[in-house]
């Protein structure tokens, strides 16, 4: 017996005289001899529970799973979120359901699948939004899709130098595979090119143009213009951007985009060595039919009650098949379940006091980071929200060695001298001043000794 | 589950100035947004809602009420393996010390997290009889998607243009559209009276399509709950044309302890973490998709890949990231399927769930959700029409009621199920039956369950006898009655901002 096989002796035995055969094995008659595995799985033995949390407790030690105070970004942000946020996405009737396919008994999912939908359509100033993707980087390669399956004379999607390299990639992998060519779109002074951006667009053909806000190197780039002139060859604007800053920045609607996709683990997720986190996906209402994944719309029971459904599902593969508008069917639900929860309690004010306090803590650390004759701003007078790129002088590497020494992640190296530094409203004065502390008193030569 | 409605929307109570949160109000103010140029900025602050801190719990809890999970009750969801999420798992998910750390930290300073990821790739290749594995896809449709890039790649690297991919008629709909998304074609694969491919029109696809063909999908045991008899065969035959075999790993459960997917001739495949491995599904994700592929293909894995360093002494390897050498953007011959390794958090579960098992009861877990998938059957055959005989495996499908006089459809059983407590089966799935219903019990559910659900299954089917409108017109005693799809179609309301331009 094991705690969780409910099977005694003699239900076994009711069982297999029901069926008709004599034991478990004889279930597998249909299966060809030469298939059936009849060895040991090479796999530890059964841990009792103690054991289990003894194991998982000794592998969360300090040697192995170092707490560093973070100043990394690049795609993941060390936020803060109430504690409330992750005790009620614990609720059973949350976390062991599935796709709310039978709506009578699944109002709870499909309900806060609804509000996430508002949320993100209000911060992005789009129309409709998905229940969410996997993350932002494949939400930004179904957006290429999106643009190229929209395309009726194109011949590329454009991309910019300064998205995510992490998420071009995807991007390139997805547009390799699916068959159709991506087109890199320099940078100039950490903001895309716009000589080599009108070329392309003078050149014609252009199925859609990727960009992000903020950028890859934290910079606030300026797209005015750009939708127009994209609108102007049926092309597609797709702007990635970090939900948190969109209490403050222009919203991609406002760009002019037809497509906001973004990573929503800005949205007080904890980091968790990357995942899950959450993608979102939004689009202008004429592209409603073409968006993929799962999307939830308002009707009447037939009772007469307001109630919520999952909709438009000719789209999905279930439905479809080849001929769906993507291959997606879970996504990451219950952390749209997190944002959802999270934004209804930061609300209107409390994202803008986050965003605030994340720009202030990062120009307060730009300042005092140049102030030590140490650095130089990588894109000098570019505007910046809470990340930004600075060039060290010294052996960046033993610098950052030093810092984690001191217990604290100093950024992401994102070139041989280039540093790039996040700050979020979770990194106190406090701590900001120790990191320029440690930086400051750091001296190279005695480090090689 | 609470039978009434609770319908608030939280957007609906809200109230200007409330709070639900407090953040440290001592931080240096020397820099505004105001800084940023206007044109730079949103002209109007979002609609969030404005709440405090107890009506949000309030607010989600209610909702959490009009919810129906595995832990509320049996939840025969065929194909989609509801089975019990043991509560262990997300105490050590919920670990501070895991979810504090940043994906792009130095290795030697997450070697804990790096050893989990390592040794969930390495139990899962030994669980799959296969080489390797990637944990990076997040669900399994992005691990079919992956695996067929995998496949394409393996195929470019030979210099071979191979475009068509053959997907047996009862497949899951993920597996044409993943093929679709990954730029190939679809060509169906008829099943014969028995469910199970049919040869002789595989070996007509195959004569064919022969150099065309870079790869079979199979889920196996099929999607109507039964093992493909003819397996070695068909991985043989599109093997000798070429292709590769994908197994899509939907359906594992029913095979753990008894066969794995390397020892069939399968080459490529998925694990869904959610399914098999016993992670929460969450209402829809995060799951997670490992990929394995057997030995000489695992070089086209995607990037990043979690690796062991070796070590002079035994016992004292360490792991790190391989981040591949396309980082900056132009794909080599790389694939890369997300930013960093996928659903780490589900990760932990699925090798907390198989640590807890260990090497002597994984190997139960098949042979007894294989046993409560047949025992159901054998029980409701006689009012519930069994469309295949015999040995069926995880999972059992029925084409609605024997007695199709009354009108009652299958539509109508998987309603009144609600009444009496149970979440539905899977219906109008497989689309080779018109009235599908598709049972999957796993192996958590105990005799009494079963003998209750079997016990509530005849009680509809003579209702459907007695008073067919009581089963047509059900559920009666959930929180809504059935729902309009078509008014939701029409014209979509998505986002509470529609619900005020009305």
């Amino acid at each position: 017996m094991y705690k969780f096989f409910p099977h005694t002796e003699e239900d076994l035995q009711e069982m297999l005289k029901a069926v008709g055969v004599k034991s478990v094995h004889d279930l597998f008659a249909d299966v060809p001899e030469a298939a059936l595995f009849k060895k040991d799985y090479e796999l530890p033995e059964s841990l009792s529970e103690i054991d289990l949390r003894l194991f998982f407790e000794q592998l969360t030690e300090p040697a192995y799973a170092q707490q560093l105070v973070c100043f990394a970004g690049a795609g993941c942000y060390d936020h803060y979120a109430p504690s409330v946020v992750q005790n009620l996405i614990q609720r059973s009737e949350f976390l062991t359901s599935y796709t709310p396919y039978q709506a009578e008994i699944s109002q709870g999912t499909l309900h806060y699948i609804f509000e996430y939908q508002s949320m993100i359509a209000e911060l992005t100033g789009m129309d409709i939004a998905n229940a969410s993707m996997y993350d932002g980087a494949t939400a930004t390669a179904e957006a290429a899709m999106m643009a190229w399956g929209n395309a009726k004379k194109a011949t590329r999607v454009l991309v910019s130098e300064t998205v995510d390299p992490k998420v071009r990639r995807v991007v390139e992998t997805y547009a390799h595979f699916h068959g159709f060519p991506i087109k890199l779109v320099p940078a100039a002074d950490g903001a895309i090119d716009r000589n080599a951006l009108d070329k392309e667009l003078a050149e014609g053909g252009v199925a859609g143009l990727i960009v992000q806000q903020p950028n890859y190197y934290g910079i606030v780039e300026d797209y005015t213009g750009i939708a127009d002139a994209l609108h102007d060859q049926k092309g597609i604007f797709v702007v990635n951007a970090n939900p948190s800053d969109l209490a403050i920045l222009k919203t991609p609607a406002e760009w002019g985009a037809d497509v906001a996709v973004g990573e929503g683990q800005s949205l007080g997720i904890p980091m968790t060595f990357g995942g899950p986190g959450v993608g979102y996906m939004a689009c202008v209402e004429k592209l409603m039919r073409k968006l993929p994944g799962r999307i939830v719309g308002q009707t009447l029971d037939n009772r007469g009650q307001r109630a919520f459904v999952l909709t438009l599902q000719a789209r999905e593969q279930h439905i479809r098949r080849q001929k769906a508008t993507s291959n997606i069917c879970s996504n990451q639900s219950l952390m749209a379940l997190y944002v959802t929860i999270y934004l209804s309690l930061m609300g209107k004010e409390g994202l803008r006091e986050v965003a605030e306090m994340s720009y202030a803590g990062a120009h307060s650390l730009r300042d005092k980071l140049i102030a030590t004759g140490k650095f130089k701003d990588t894109f000098p007078g570019q505007p910046f929200f809470n990340e930004f790129c600075v060039d060290y002088e010294g052996d960046l590497e033993a610098l950052l060695d030093e810092c984690t020494a001191n217990g604290y992640l100093a950024g992401v190296q994102v070139g041989e001298k280039t540093l790039m530094l996040a700050v979020t409203e979770q990194r106190s004065t406090e701590e900001i001043d120790e990191l320029v502390e440690i930086i400051q008193q750091f001296k190279e030569e005695e480090a090689k000794a | 589950m609470n039978r009434t409605l609770y319908g608030n929307l939280i957007f609906e109570l809200s109230k200007k100035g409330r709070k639900g949160y407090s953040l440290p109000q001592d931080y240096d103010r020397t820099h505004t947004t105001a800084e940023l140029p206007e044109a730079l900025r949103r002209k109007e602050a979002a609609r969030l809602p404005e709440c405090d801190e107890l009506t949000v719990v309030r607010h989600y809890t209610n909702l959490s009420h009009n919810n129906f999970g595995v832990n509320d009750g049996f939840y025969p969801l065929g194909s989609c393996t509801m089975k019990y999420n043991p509560v262990i798992n997300e105490e050590i998910a919920g670990l501070k010390a895991f979810a504090g750390l940043h994906p792009l930290q130095p290795a030697e300073t997450c070697q804990g997290a790096l050893e989990v990821y390592y040794n969930l790739q390495e139990s899962l290749a030994e669980l799959a009889g296969l080489s390797e594995f990637t944990l990076n896809p997040c669900a399994g449709a992005h691990g079919e998607l992956t695996g067929l890039m995998v496949i394409r790649a393996y195929h470019e690297s030979r210099g071979d243009v191979r475009t068509k991919v053959l997907i047996p008629d009862s497949a899951h709909g993920t597996n044409p559209a993943s093929a679709a998304v990954c730029g190939l074609e679809v060509v169906e694969v008829k099943s014969n009276a028995n469910g199970t491919v049919d040869l002789e029109d595989l070996e007509r696809l195959v004569q064919l399509e022969g150099p065309n063909i870079a790869a079979m999908m199979m889920t196996n045991p099929n999607t109507l709950g039964i093992f493909e008899p003819n397996v070695l065969e068909i991985t043989e035959m599109v093997h000798k044309a070429g292709g590769l075999m994908y197994y899509d790993g939907a359906n594992l459960n029913a095979l753990l302890g008894e066969c794995r997917p390397g020892d069939m001739g399968f080459d490529v495949m998925h694990i869904n973490l959610h399914k098999t491995f016993s992670t929460p599904h969450g209402g829809g994700g995060p799951g997670s998709g490992p990929v394995g592929v057997r030995k000489g293909l695992e070089q086209f894995l995607p990037m990043p890949r979690v690796v062991q360093v070796p070590a002079e002494k035994e016992g004292e390897e360490s792991f790190k990231v391989d981040w591949g050498t396309s980082v900056d953007g132009e794909r080599g011959k790389e694939i890369a399927v997300g930013s960093f390794f996928g659903n780490f958090g589900v990760m932990l579960k699925a090798y907390a769930y198989i640590l807890s098992l260990g090497r002597e009861h994984v190997k139960e877990v098949g042979p007894l959700a294989v046993l409560n998938a047949n025992y159901i059957k054998e029980c409701l055959k006689d009012d519930y029409l069994l469309p295949i005989g015999g040995l069926c495996k995880h999972e059992v499908v029925f084409d609605g009621l024997v007695d199709k006089s009354t009108g009652v459809t299958t539509m109508d059983v998987a309603k009144r199920l609600l009444d009496y407590g149970y979440h539905a089966p899977t219906i109008y799935f497989p689309l080779l039956f018109h009235e599908s219903l598709m049972i999957e019990p796993t192996e958590n559910e105990s005799k009494e369950t079963l003998d209750s659900f079997i016990d509530v299954m005849h009680r509809i089917a003579q209702e459907a006898k007695t008073d067919p409108e009581l089963v047509k017109t059900a559920p009666h005693d959930t929180p809504i009655g059935r729902v309009d799809d078509v008014l939701a179609a029409k014209q979509p309301i998505t986002t509470y901002w529609k619900t005020l331009d009305k």
